[in-house]
């Protein structure tokens, strides 16, 4: 038996044995996913045990080393357990944006303190962080951003605000870019910092979307102090942090590889499309097929652990373009019953709150617009203007 | 899962890359078109290409083929598109080296080593209308003497003018039979259609053209199963065809955007072209990736690989059309041109879109 069949083999069992019953059903409700963090409240007994054995393994965040909180997988490692979850339908354990965001930004920018600080409580879903990095005047073209950050001696003082922070009024840190030098080009003078959300100053105010859901905040800084030490990587060199991070969110936001197909999806509503609508659904099929196959490539294409770069920005593009078509599918299939707001029947609106949520997909992260720029400029090489 | 190129195919890449851009640029298809050549591909070429061992890369080595399988024949294809090369590669090295390997074991050995070393050409006659429609079969074979009669009509046989034998779908009482017979069998008539593409094929009218139990490829009635992998086969290198011809129309496009200046700037600089082709280049990227999942279903699960190569074929068939009209556009008034070579690669993607079924065949086969 190789070694890999070996680490299945035992990964098998583990999750066998582990992986408590409730845990292996269908999320329905918004609450069923965990998010961990200071306030969190578990929906189950289950989910706190699945939580706790889970980064006990150090299999909350796979592949980071194991002095961090995390396993130390290797990539065939990791995608091995992510098919036995998946095997057994695994819920996963925690989802978190200090795993996909700001851990890999402290993996590669952190010092070895904020390594040790931070890491293994994300790890064991002990705190959970949001992301600080649009302004109302600085969306697309980010780096205008302007929250201003005084050095006063022995700490900082941040003044200004943000807008679209997800789970902003949830959160118990946040990881957030501010203007550190206003002189110079707007590249520069940006900062990356860490502070907790309960300082003195801070303040949040959800955003209620047309979903009629409120996932997105606006957050208020008012002379907020902040240690020296919260600081990550160079002084004024935080852009190259922010651009290494929206690479890895960007590939995140695009990765509907694990979506379920929209022709099961419309089975699933016990529709029988006609013979135009099928074709739509056939179309959109092919276009599922070819995404997901392109995203398997390209990652294996990227050396082990190597960015995509602005290839990600194709699969941002594609893929969240592709979700807003499929939804678009559905209610097409759906007809008035996709429609229901408020009932129970429609499990309160839920396909209809999830079309209009895909609607997002396309601004956030980056628009579509912003993402097509990348490729022009960086893959095509066409001249700036 | 094969999305990767091993070290060999990645070998056979390269090689196939220099030698079609050596050999058979865009420039031989224009010659051999202002020439009205009358076979239409260069002989030159197609010798070289069984040198090069391209002409058997689906042949079984004990043929004296190199048998490297669907990947290696999609990749030779993807070089022919890039560079418009017109060679029998698509009827003889594929379509009719599968149906023979699918046939019985003594045709084979008859024919395959005479493929490799270039002495016939085959060809493989289906359709019989202007839409690819392999399941109404209307040229039937009836039982006379020891063998039968062929009667009735072909259209779109690609080389059809050139080739020494013909693969004949016929209904038989029970289903289809696949026939092989000579292209200068007595009742066979033959005319020569030269397509917008420039490229060649064949319409032709069968008229009590008598065969033998020993011309049946395969077994009578049961001919469907090896059609159908045939045209597989076919559709899945066609589609190749049609990613290289994509590629590189695309590139051609992309460095006239960096050239052309209008209003003092270089127009590659408005955004309105440039999000035009970042969306056409994320369009040939899944392209290329249905492609490879197809060529790799084909040489891995032959059995399951249906589905796929009908998903890359509709794929290709709108993201060919999608580079081939973007690129016309964005050359403006140069790209309706004959001087340029952007509307001869419109006009063989169109060919290839309808050859072996358009995107709306394949959605409707998907759908079934």
């Amino acid at each position: 038996m190789s070694d890999l069949e070996l680490f299945r083999a035992e990964t098998r069992e583990w999750l066998e044995g582990n992986c408590p019953p409730e845990m292996r059903t269908p999320m329905n409700r918004e609450t069923d996913a965990c998010w961990g963090g200071r306030n969190w409240v578990y929906s189950s007994n289950d989910q706190k045990i699945w939580l706790e054995r889970m980064a006990a393994k150090g299999w909350t965040a796979p592949s980071w080393p194991k002095e961090y909180g995390g396993a130390g997988l290797s990539r065939a490692e990791a995608k091995v357990l992510e098919q036995e979850m998946k095997r057994i339908q695994a819920r996963p354990a925690l989802l978190s944006f200090g795993i996909w965001m700001l851990g890999p930004a402290l993996l590669k920018f952190g010092s070895d303190a904020q390594k040790m600080r931070y890491l293994p409580e994300i790890c064991r879903g002990e705190i959970r962080w949001c992301q600080g990095y649009s302004e109302p005047n600085a969306g697309s073209d980010l780096a205008s951003l302007a929250t201003k950050c005084e050095d006063k001696g022995d700490h900082f003082l941040v003044n200004g605000s943000k807008v679209w922070t997800s789970y902003a009024d949830e959160s118990d840190w946040i990881f957030c870019l501010v203007r550190t030098d206003a002189s110079g080009k707007k590249h520069h003078g940006i900062s990356f910092i860490l502070f907790d959300m309960e300082s003195e100053g801070v303040s949040t105010k959800p955003i209620k979307l047309i979903s009629g859901r409120s996932p997105f905040c606006e957050t208020f800084f008012d002379d907020v102090k902040v240690p020296k030490e919260n600081l990550v990587g160079e002084r004024d060199k935080g852009w190259s942090i922010a651009k290494y991070l929206l690479t890895h969110e960007r590939e995140m936001i695009g990765d509907s590889g694990n979506l379920k197909p929209v022709a099961q999806m419309v089975a699933e509503m016990g529709i029988t499309p006609d013979a135009a609508l099928q074709t739509k659904i056939t179309e959109l099929t092919i276009d599922e097929w070819a995404f997901s196959q392109t995203m398997s490539r390209m990652l294996a294409e990227a050396k082990a652990g190597a960015s995509l770069g602005a290839k990600s920005s194709m699969l941002k593009y594609y893929g969240t373009e592709l979700n807003k078509r499929r939804y678009e599918v559905m209610m097409d299939a759906a007809g008035t019953d996709g429609l229901e707001w408020e009932s129970e029947r429609s499990n309160d609106g839920d396909l209809a709150r999830k079309w209009l949520r895909t609607k997002g997909n396309s601004i956030e992260g980056g628009t579509s617009e912003i993402q097509l720029n990348i490729i022009a400029k960086h893959i095509l090489q066409l001249p700036g203007t | 899962m094969g999305l990767l190129l091993t070290d060999d195919e990645k070998m056979l890449q390269e090689s196939a890359e220099g030698f079609f851009a050596d050999k058979a640029p865009v420039s031989q298809l224009r010659a051999l078109r202002d020439a009205k050549d009358s076979t239409g591909y260069s002989a030159e070429l197609w010798a070289e290409m069984t040198e090069m061992g391209f002409a058997g890369v689906l042949v079984p080595e004990d043929q004296g083929g190199v048998d490297m399988g669907f990947m290696a024949a999609g990749l030779i294809a993807e070089q022919m598109g890039r560079n418009l090369s017109a060679s029998p590669f698509l009827s003889t090295s594929v379509l009719a080296v599968t149906a023979l390997k699918h046939a019985g074991a003594e045709q084979a050995a008859k024919l395959l080593p005479e493929i490799v070393s270039g002495k016939i050409l085959i060809a493989l006659a289906v359709d019989e209308g202007g839409k690819h429609n392999p399941q109404d079969i209307q040229l039937t074979a009836t039982p006379s003497g020891n063998g039968f009669k062929l009667n009735g009509k072909k259209s779109v046989v690609v080389d059809g003018h050139v080739a020494d034998q013909i693969i004949v779908a016929a209904r038989t009482e029970d289903g289809l039979t696949l026939f092989i017979v000579p292209a200068d069998v007595s009742g066979l008539a033959t005319e020569r259609t030269i397509m917008v593409d420039s490229r060649n094929a064949a319409r032709m009218v069968f008229d009590d053209v008598e065969v033998t139990g020993a011309q049946v490829l395969g077994e009578v009635d049961k001919g469907a199963d090896i059609l159908n992998t045939v045209l597989n086969a076919g559709r899945a290198v066609l589609a190749a065809e049609m990613l290289g011809a994509s590629s590189q129309v695309f590139e051609l496009t992309n460095e006239y955007l960096k050239e052309r200046k209008q209003f003092g700037r270089i127009i590659g600089e408005f955004q309105a072209l440039q999000h035009r082709m970042a969306h056409l280049y994320c369009e040939i990227e899944l392209a290329r990736t249905s492609v490879l999942a197809a060529l790799s279903a084909l040489d891995n699960n032959p059995k399951s690989a249906g589905p796929f190569v009908s998903m890359a074929k509709a794929k290709l068939g709108s993201v060919a059309k999608l580079a081939a009209l973007e690129s016309v556009q964005l050359h403006g008034g140069m790209g309706m041109t004959d001087e340029l070579d952007i509307g001869l690669y419109l006009k063989r993607i169109r060919v290839a879109q309808e050859l072996f079924g358009d995107s709306d065949f394949h959605i409707t086969q998907i759908n079934k």
